[in-house]
Parts: structure tokens; C-alpha cells; sequence
């Protein structure tokens, strides 16, 4: 079966944003940019069941500008086969994304589509979800295992309570959480080699699909900073302020 | 306005986040219905009855709506849609598996993890692991919203809601319940508890968790951890706080043998007060907390029990 892998630019998670003195948005200039660590261990995923012969082959998308090919690239040096680039250089939301994967799904017919349970970003959560609705396949989200299984696929999910094991029928949707895999290190031989697997450039035009923005960003604001507090000495001081100070206790 | 909130189940009983939602349902305004959709969830539905604000509850009770697996749940809240301005549900992980299905399936947008409510079209909500809070504003004729519930005070269980039932059977051939393991414990959820005690890799190990335990049943308190911690198997993945993990915003959070990530604070800065428990002076997690102790975890946490 062939897998499908979506995966976003964000910046890299070792980053602590700022935001813009005018309030408009954050400050994303000469930031450091990464793949999304979520989609990371998508990549891993379906690279692991290519290794395993249950896939014959690994797709990588993204939607976003001609940089985010770098994540492509990325993609391709783990083990994805090729990659197909949706640009633009619009904010695209969650529904359009989902939108544009439906149509690559209708196009690349994949027996799965793998992505990060959550945008570094963003932190929407919403993107997997919105792709199984829109494509009528059925979904398993936050997976910490998948065991695929001829025609089906169970599917380990990291629930609040604790963890939910689901049965899919095939073709089905998975989004990653941190617990699936440990993404492995891109060699450089692999890097190099991954510059001449094919990359294929779309347009969101190309698949008739409209990315303008439905929500609008009315401004950006800093947290309110929590004031650095005080060390204690002891034990008995900590308990001391915890029960007349902050009175807590 | 008109707005139907879908209510979380624990075990087949009224999670305690749906009347934190109830409550950013009321900062929006307009009429209040709760959907309780399961098997066997009567009791659930006459719960989510008192809450204050609700006028009516609605009951979907079916089999196929046992677990609240998202391909149904999403058929079902598009059927019941109709009419509504807005679809509240929390941020849980049933809230985030199921909204989104709706939100596509009505050709909206979510918005997700909302912490305040401007206006019935403005919202405020973190991005960036709560490093930049944006206020979004949605032009959809339908809104589709999960509510970070740490951002909303419970309302009262005073309330007399009717009870219907909804008689919407839908069909699932594709997804089915295999088995659950849940964490079993005395102590208060995580989202709700009023003190959190976390522990992080410095524990050295899930053996070393134990050290929490006395002090977390002193202190009526929830255990969290780190993601370290947790992928280090030291307990399991319900346990995490952080960005990625639960979010949590005690009166009092106890933060022993974790550096202080920017993941982890995303989950536990809005915390009233924080201690800080770690051997490294420079650890970053003294930059948030009231009162830091530096010292080696070992020797300060039974001295702590014992003097409580
Ligand atoms: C400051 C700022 C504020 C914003 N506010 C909002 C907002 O309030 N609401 C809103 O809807 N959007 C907002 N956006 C747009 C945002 O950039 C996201 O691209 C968009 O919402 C997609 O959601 P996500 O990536 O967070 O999705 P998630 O659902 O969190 O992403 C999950 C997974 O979906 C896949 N995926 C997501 N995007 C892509 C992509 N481009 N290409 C390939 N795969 C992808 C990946 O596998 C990813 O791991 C904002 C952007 C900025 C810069
Ligand atoms: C995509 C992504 C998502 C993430 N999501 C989350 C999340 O949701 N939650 C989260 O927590 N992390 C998350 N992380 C991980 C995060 O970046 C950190 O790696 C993690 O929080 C570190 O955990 P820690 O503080 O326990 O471990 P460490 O950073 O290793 O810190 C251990 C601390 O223990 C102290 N210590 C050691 N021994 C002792 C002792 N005997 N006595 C006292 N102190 C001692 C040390 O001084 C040190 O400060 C995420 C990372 C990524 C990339």
C-alpha cells in the first residue's frame, strides 16, 4: 500500500517566539524553521512500514512556501520516495490544508495518510480530523501504535484517561503522538541522495481549492509574565510561606 | 444566539470539564443545550441537568455512540447542528478527535484551545506553547470551538435542565472499540485538582514516583510529570503536563527534578503558585516559580512529607 505524509514547516520547537512590537502577529524574522516534530514521527511511521513491507511506497505533502521544500527534502532523506509541493505563500488554516490533502488522497488513492496530531505552531489539533471527515475515511488520532493488518488496522491512541485501542478499515487517517516511534537522524549519503528523488511543485489553484483566510487575526499579544518569585533556604521555610504567605497550605 | 455544548464523559459519567464549558457558553450568551452522547448515559445526561445555564439536555443513548468513537460523533453533531450559532466542546482529547469533523463537514473553521470569549465572534486563544495569545475573529455563520477549560470557573450545579431524548441513529462501519486501559487512581483528575504535584526525569525512575505519593495524599493533590518522564516510562502518557500533554492551572503546582522546557511551562504557568524542586541553581523553571528550593529531590521530599 502506498502511504501518504503530510508534513509542516514551523519553527523549531527550541525557539521562544516573540511578538511584534505593532501587535499584528508574531515575529518569525531569521527564525530557525524545522519539520513539525509531530510530522517527524509521521515520516518515521510510514518509513518503518515501508521497512516492514507493509508499504510499497511513501508519499510526502506539504502546503507552504517555497522553503518548506527544505522539510520536504528532510522527508525524502528518512525514506520517503517522493514529494509533492502544494505553494503558497497565503496563512493557510487547518480546512484549507485538509482541503488540499483531500484532493492529493483522491489523486494518490494512499491505503493511509499519517500526520502530526498537532502543529507545533498553531497547536490546532485539527487538521488529521478534518481530512478524515472531508474524505469519509475513518480516523485514529494521537496514535502511539499502529499495527496494520491486511484490510484493517488497529490503532493505540493516547487518550486523557489513558489509552484507546480502535479497529479501522483501510484506507483510514493516523495522527502521531510523541509516543509512536523515536525519529531517526538523516545520513549524510541519504541527504544527498534525497536531492535527486522527485519533488513535484502544485498550486492550490492546480487542485481548485480557495485558502483564503475565513478567521481573521485581529492582533498578537505576550502572555502575562509571571514574576520570577523567590529561593528558599529550607524545607520548614518553603512550608512557612506556602501556609502564611501564599496561603496555600 | 443558540448554542449546544458537547458533554465529556469519564467512564460513562459527566466529566468534570463540561461545566467549565458551560461557563464559556455563558460569556458568549444566548440559549444553552448540552449534548450527552453514549450508552448508557442517563445518569451523565441528568448531571449535565443541574448545571447552571443549561435549558435543555439532549440524550443520543445508543451503542453506537458507546466510547464516543469521532466518525460517529461527527455524523451525529452534524445532524443536530442545524440551528445552532455555535458547538462548544473542551479541549479533551474526545473534544479535539471529534470537533474538527464537524467543523470540516460544515465547511467552517475551528477554532481550538479558546481561553477567553470577547464577543460572540472573538476569541482569545494561545499559540506558540502560550508564548503569544492571538485574538482571532471567525466569520462563519457557524462556529466550532474547543475550550481550554483551565481558562473558565466551573458553574454551580444548581440548575433544572429538561432531559430529551435524541433519536438520531447513525451508522459505523469503520471504526470500532478494541479496549481501554485506563489509569486507575484515588486521586483527583489532573485538569480538576485544586494542588498538582509533577515529577521529571530527576525522579531517576517510576520506582522513585512513590516519593510523590505520600505527599500528593496529604496534600489531596493529582500526580502530573514531565514528557521526559513519561518517555522514560517512568508512567504512563495520561500523566504528562505540557504543551503537548495535559494543561493544568492549580492553586499550588510542585514542579521536583524538572528543568522547566518551554513544552512543559505551556501546561502549568498559569498555575497560582509554583514551587520549584531542583538540584541545579540555574534550572529554568525557577524563572516561573514563587518559592524554588535547590537541593537534591531525595532528601527534600521525605523531610516535606514528613513535616506536613
Ligand atoms: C500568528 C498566527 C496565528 C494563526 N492563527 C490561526 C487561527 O487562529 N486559526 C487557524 O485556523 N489558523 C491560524 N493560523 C494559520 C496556521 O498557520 C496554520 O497553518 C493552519 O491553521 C493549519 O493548522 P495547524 O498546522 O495548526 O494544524 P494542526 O491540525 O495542528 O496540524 C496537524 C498536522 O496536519 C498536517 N499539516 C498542517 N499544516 C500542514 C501544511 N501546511 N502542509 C502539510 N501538512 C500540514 C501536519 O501533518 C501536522 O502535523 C495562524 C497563523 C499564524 C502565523
Ligand atoms: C514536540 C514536543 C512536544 C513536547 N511536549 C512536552 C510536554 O507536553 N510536556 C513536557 O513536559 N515536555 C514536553 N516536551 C519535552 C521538553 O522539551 C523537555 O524535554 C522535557 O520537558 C524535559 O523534562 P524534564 O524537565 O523532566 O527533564 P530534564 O530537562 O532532563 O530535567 C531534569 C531536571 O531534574 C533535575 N534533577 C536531576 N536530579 C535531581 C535531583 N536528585 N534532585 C533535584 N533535581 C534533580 C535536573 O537539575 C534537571 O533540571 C516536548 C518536546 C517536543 C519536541
Amino acid at each position: 500500500m502506498k502511504i501518504l505524509v503530510a508534513v509542516k514547516r514551523v519553527i523549531d520547537y527550541n525557539v521562544k517566539i516573540r511578538v511584534k512590537a505593532d501587535h499584528s502577529d508574531v515575529d518569525l524574522t531569521n527564525v530557525k524553521m524545522a519539520m513539525n516534530p509531530f510530522c517527524e514521527i509521521a515520516v518515521e511511521e510510514a518509513v518503518r512500514l515501508k521497512e516492514k513491507g507493509v508499504a510499497t511506497e511513501v508519499v510526502a505533502v506539504t502546503v507552504g512556501p517555497k522553503a518548506a521544500q527544505e522539510q520536504l527534502r528532510t522527508a525524502l532523506a528518512l525514506g520517503a520516495d517522493r514529494a509533492i509541493h502544494i505553494e503558497t505563500d497565503e496563512r493557510v488554516e487547518s480546512l484549507a490544508v485538509a482541503k488540499l490533502l483531500a484532493k492529493v488522497v483522491e489523486d494518490e488513492q494512499p491505503g493511509m495518510v499519517i500526520l502530526g496530531k498537532q502543529a507545533i505552531d498553531t497547536d490546532n489539533n485539527q487538521t488529521g480530523q478534518m481530512l478524515a471527515a472531508l474524505t469519509g475515511l475513518p480516523q485514529g488520532t494521537f496514535a502511539s501504535e499502529v499495527a496494520a493488518d491486511g484490510d484493517k488496522v488497529n490503532v493505540t491512541r493516547e487518550i486523557d484517561g489513558g489509552l484507546q485501542t480502535i479497529a479501522l478499515t483501510l484506507p483510514a487517517i493516523v495522527t502521531t503522538d510523541l509516543r509512536l516511534n523515536e525519529p531517526r537522524y538523516a545520513k549524510l549519503p541519504d541527504i544527498m541522495k534525497a536531492k535527486k528523488k522527485p519533488l513535484d511543485v502544485k498550486s492550490p489553484a492546480d487542485y481548485g481549492v480557495e485558502v483564503a483566510s475565513r478567521v481573521s487575526l485581529v492582533k498578537v499579544e505576550s502572555p502575562a509574565e509571571r514574576k520570577g518569585g523567590v529561593k528558599v533556604a529550607s524545607v520548614d521555610e518553603l512550608i512557612d510561606k506556602l501556609k502564611n504567605e501564599a496561603k496555600v497550605l | 444566539m443558540s448554542i449546544l455544548v458537547l458533554a465529556d464523559l469519564h467512564e460513562g459519567q459527566l466529566a468534570g470539564a463540561t461545566a467549565h464549558v458551560v461557563a464559556a457558553t455563558q460569556a458568549i450568551g444566548g440559549d444553552i443545550d448540552v449534548l450527552v452522547a453514549g450508552e448508557g448515559v442517563q445518569a451523565a445526561a441528568e448531571a449535565a441537568a443541574k448545571l447552571d445555564g443549561v435549558s435543555k439536555v439532549r440524550v443520543a443513548d445508543n451503542p453506537v455512540y458507546a466510547h464516543q468513537l469521532a466518525e460517529p460523533m461527527g455524523a451525529l453533531l452534524v445532524e443536530l447542528a442545524d440551528g445552532y450559532t455555535h458547538v462548544l466542546a473542551s479541549a479533551s482529547t474526545t473534544g479535539k478527535n471529534v470537533l474538527p469533523r464537524l467543523a470540516a463537514l460544515k465547511d467552517v473553521s475551528q477554532l481550538s484551545d479558546v481561553i477567553a470569549v470577547d464577543s460572540a465572534d472573538t476569541f482569545k486563544r494561545p499559540i506558540y506553547a502560550g508564548n503569544a495569545i492571538s485574538t482571532v475573529k471567525s466569520d462563519d455563520a457557524l462556529k466550532v470551538i474547543t475550550v481550554r477549560t483551565t481558562g473558565f470557573d466551573a458553574v454551580g450545579t444548581s440548575g433544572s435542565a429538561t432531559v430529551e431524548a435524541v433519536d438520531v441513529v447513525v451508522e459505523n462501519s469503520q471504526s470500532s472499540f478494541v479496549k481501554e486501559e485506563l489509569a486507575a487512581s484515588d486521586r483527583p483528575e489532573l485538569g480538576g485538582a485544586k494542588v498538582v504535584i509533577s515529577g521529571g526525569r530527576g525522579m531517576g525512575n517510576g520506582e522513585n514516583f512513590k516519593l510523590l505519593d505520600g505527599i500528593a495524599d496529604k496534600l489531596g493533590a493529582a500526580i502530573g510529570a514531565s514528557r521526559a518522564a513519561v518517555d522514560a516510562g517512568f508512567v504512563p502518557n495520561d500523566m504528562q503536563v505540557g504543551q503537548t500533554g495535559k494543561i493544568v492551572a492549580p492553586d499550588l503546582y510542585i514542579a521536583v527534578g524538572i528543568s522547566g522546557a518551554i513544552q512543559h511551562l505551556a501546561g502549568m504557568k498559569d498555575s497560582k503558585v509554583i514551587v520549584a524542586i531542583n538540584k541545579d541553581d540555574e534550572a529554568p523553571i525557577f524563572q516561573v516559580a514563587d518559592y524554588g528550593l535547590v537541593g537534591d529531590l531525595f532528601e527534600i521530599l521525605p523531610e516535606f512529607e514528613s513535616k506536613l
